[in-house]
């Protein structure tokens, strides 16, 4: 078996935001699309740890644990957004949200 | 033993991240979410990010999640019988996501770790040296964030009153 190195780690960071990426693009729940969100974030910060680790260099690290914080935050505004839409629309289907006026 | 690991948690991450995308009920998205993160944090432990790994787990399964499913019970959101795919938008999609993927991984293979480099352990103690003195300013300004955020949330989620 081949021995698992930087490449292998970045092939599947790659396959992992493509995936989010994909999930973003076809789905039509808000909630859902959140989620594919946060897979591709995660995939990111894989490839970032990845890197720091095969470069000897702990500032990817460090960067990923920003990454997550500020992924954090985004996560809770989003969700007040989602659900101050619904308050005003009782729906969460993105293509049922077209019009911009309130 | 490291590999068999790594192919493992890589596997069963990018199964249950398809399961995420697929999922027809939010609650199933929100939990095959969770097993994703959870064996991401599986493949930090194997990169010697140990304080990473943690933190993932703490903050996704412990925070994010919990939000998520809050929502998901606070909305009260039925499973949708109505097709939950556009044929077209997502034949479009699968093109580009997959175009994405390839050239992705076609250019992973061309990347090379620096030559001689020591492998560092992700520890803690090392986080928290880099963190608190080279990164000072950005963790100071990581936690004005958060109260902004947090502020916002309040704003955003109160109900109007005439």
């Amino acid at each position: 078996m081949i021995p698992v190195t930087l490449e292998h780690y970045l092939i599947v960071s790659g396959l992992l935001f493509s995936l989010g990426l994909a999930g973003v693009m076809t789905r039509r729940n808000a909630l859902v699309v959140f989620m594919s969100l946060e897979l591709m974030l995660n995939a990111s910060n894989l490839a970032l740890v990845a890197f720091s680790r095969f470069n000897g260099n702990l500032h990817g690290q460090v960067f990923v644990f920003f990454i997550i914080t500020v992924a954090a935050a985004e996560v809770a505004v989003g969700l007040a957004i989602i659900v101050a839409l619904f308050r005003r629309r009782q729906t969460v289907q993105v293509d049922e949200i077209t019009s911009m006026r309130l | 033993m490291h590999d068999q690991l790594f192919w493992f948690f890589s596997i069963a991450m990018l199964l249950s991240g398809v399961l995420v995308v697929l999922g027809r009920n939010p609650v199933t998205s929100a939990m095959f979410l969770v097993l994703s993160l959870f064996f991401m944090a599986g493949l930090f432990v194997l990169l010697e990010a140990y304080f990473l790994a943690i933190i993932q787990i703490l903050v996704y399964a412990g925070a994010v999640i919990v939000l998520f499913l809050f929502v998901i019970m606070l909305l009260d959101l039925k499973t949708e019988n109505v097709r939950q795919f556009k044929r077209f938008g997502a034949a479009g999609a699968l093109v580009v996501a997959g175009a994405l993927a390839w050239k992705l991984t076609s250019v992973a293979a061309s990347i090379l770790p620096a030559a001689g480099a020591k492998p560092v352990v992700g520890t803690t103690e090392a986080m928290g040296k880099l963190l608190f003195t080279q990164y000072l300013l950005p963790f100071e300004v990581t936690s004005v964030l958060l109260l902004v955020a947090m502020v916002g949330v309040v704003v955003l989620s109160r109900k109007e009153t005439k």
